[in-house]
């Protein structure tokens, strides 16, 4: 008998739903006013290493393929240069709809594990919390050792570089009022989202 | 005097500090006065809007909280991400009351003032717009001995916002850099985004990005490329030498602030030139040591 296998999902495996609840956010409402032109996917410097590109994803949100969306390379790939933003002719602003789903990849834990750019953002937070100013030195080397030590080989020449020529600054500066800020950061959240 | 309140961010004190150095220098030759905010914290870049976007409008509202407690009404932000972050923040929480319930919330905590309205405004439409390119132009000193330059705009300082200058193809830097009597080519990729962070975290592409930028560049000609923004500027300067096909390249990477601070007389050890890592030898000539000043005829 022959073996094939389905490569397409079915309407019943998504979760409508969720997009109805993502069209709410900030910066998301537009998103069903897609005209699937790939105008963003065009204008994209990132689209091409992307599994699905940014004209892929808007349909995945419409259809309600939440899984697909959420654990796709393409919101990580994104490096915010707003292109797609700035060039829809039905002005999605794309780049907070993926912001959006990075945070809920990041909440659901369906991110790409090997990845290492959720990680990187991870330790930048988390710098921002213990001293209210970041470190570009200590911020990098806790994620290189956490993502990959391998990646401090390749990263030893621009890091010289960086020392020769007076760059690199290994002081971690800790603003005054931390204990503030943090109490900021961790206020409640009476707000709905 | 034009006053302003100051956000360095942390590149500016770390891998961007030429950046820093160069813009105090031409803000004060220019008679602006940058008043810089105290105890001010990360901006939390895109890092913090992809985990936690209340947390990532607090960091913000912070910054542009202890702004209005000095007394100022704008403030200026060099970094371009910064510069987005908090006027992203200042929109975000004008557009959407959950926002600003929560950033004022937040700052309650803090006992700061909530945020009413702030300016958030980058150098280069700052010295545009506050100075004008005629009074930058009568006031140079130095004749500009250098090659051409290449304006590399980048993205946030553009997009989504559009108040710094055109988005598809701006022209304030290259205008900036005329009234410096410097040369500039137009080129497509002035503002096709260098990747950021990429260069760190996907190696081989943020790397590639950053060598198409610097490939059309040369090929059209530029000697130099000039930049607005400190993370533009370290990922065009620091992996030159894996482009090319290994060949690598040795193009200098400057701020645009350097070569108006050169044009305005600045000391040349006040402008960061040695925290450059490509084209030393192309700096040396084109900005010398000890130059004579010459009146620019």
């Amino acid at each position: 008998m022959i073996q094939i296998s389905r490569t397409m999902k079915y309407q019943q495996e998504a979760v409508p739903e969720w997009s109805e609840q993502l069209r709410e956010l900030p910066g998301c409402e537009r998103v069903f006013s897609c005209i699937q032109c790939g105008t963003c996917s065009g204008t994209c410097p990132l689209s091409i290493y992307m599994d699905y590109t940014p004209r892929r994803i808007i349909q995945l949100i419409r259809e309600g393929f939440k899984t697909e969306a959420l654990s796709s390379n393409t919101i990580w790939l994104c490096a915010s240069c707003y292109s797609c933003a700035a060039h829809c002719p039905q002005d999605i602003h794309l780049t907070d709809v993926m912001y959006a789903l990075k945070q809920q990849a990041i909440k659901e834990g369906l991110y790409p594990k090997h990845l290492p750019i959720p990680v990187l953002a991870r330790e930048f937070y988390e710098g921002v919390k213990r001293n209210g100013r970041n470190s570009e030195f200590w911020v990098v080397l806790r994620f290189a050792l956490k993502s990959n030590p391998l990646l401090l080989l390749k990263m030893a020449g621009s890091g010289l570089d960086l020392m020769r020529t007076g760059r690199l600054s290994l002081k971690s500066e800790r603003i005054k009022d931390i204990e503030g800020l943090r109490r900021e950061l961790e206020a409640p959240r009476e707000v709905a989202r | 005097m034009s006053e302003y309140a100051y956000f360095p961010g942390c590149s500016l004190r770390a891998t961007g500090m030429a950046y820093e150095k160069s813009l105090l220098e031409v803000f004060r030759i220019l008679g602006l006065k940058l008043n810089e905010i105290e105890d001010w914290n990360c901006c939390g870049a895109t890092s913090y809007m992809s985990i936690d976007e209340d947390a990532a409008f607090v960091l913000s509202a912070r910054n542009l909280a202890l702004a209005a407690k000095q007394g100022a009404s704008e403030v200026v932000a060099p970094c371009s991400a910064c510069y987005l972050v908090l006027r992203k923040t200042e929109d975000y929480a004008t557009r959407y009351p959950t926002i600003r319930k929560r950033v004022d919330e937040a700052l309650q905590i803090a006992e700061l003032p909530p945020i009413d309205w702030m300016k958030v405004r980058h150098p280069v439409e700052v010295l545009f717009n506050d100075v004008g390119v005629g009074m930058v132009k009568a006031k140079t000193v130095r004749k500009w001995q250098g090659g051409k330059l290449a304006c590399y705009y980048g993205c946030q300082m553009l997009r989504p916002y559009y108040e710094t200058d055109r988005p598809q193809d701006p022209i304030r830097m290259d205008e900036l850099m005329h009234a410096a009597g410097a040369t500039t080519i137009q080129w497509a990729l002035k503002t096709k985004c260098c990747g950021g962070s990429l260069t760190g975290t996907i190696r081989e592409v943020g790397v590639r990005l950053n060598e198409i930028l610097i490939a059309e560049a040369v090929r059209k000609g530029a000697e130099a490329i000039v930049t607005c923004c400190p993370l533009c500027q370290f990922n065009l300067d620091a992996y030159q030498r894996e482009m090319n096909g290994g060949r690598g390249y040795d193009i200098p990477i400057l701020y645009f602030t350097q070569v108006l601070g050169w044009a305005l007389g600045a000391d040349r050890d006040k402008l960061g030139f040695q925290h450059s890592i490509a084209g030393g030898k192309v700096l040396k000539q084109w900005f010398p040591a000890r130059e004579e000043v010459m009146a620019n005829a």
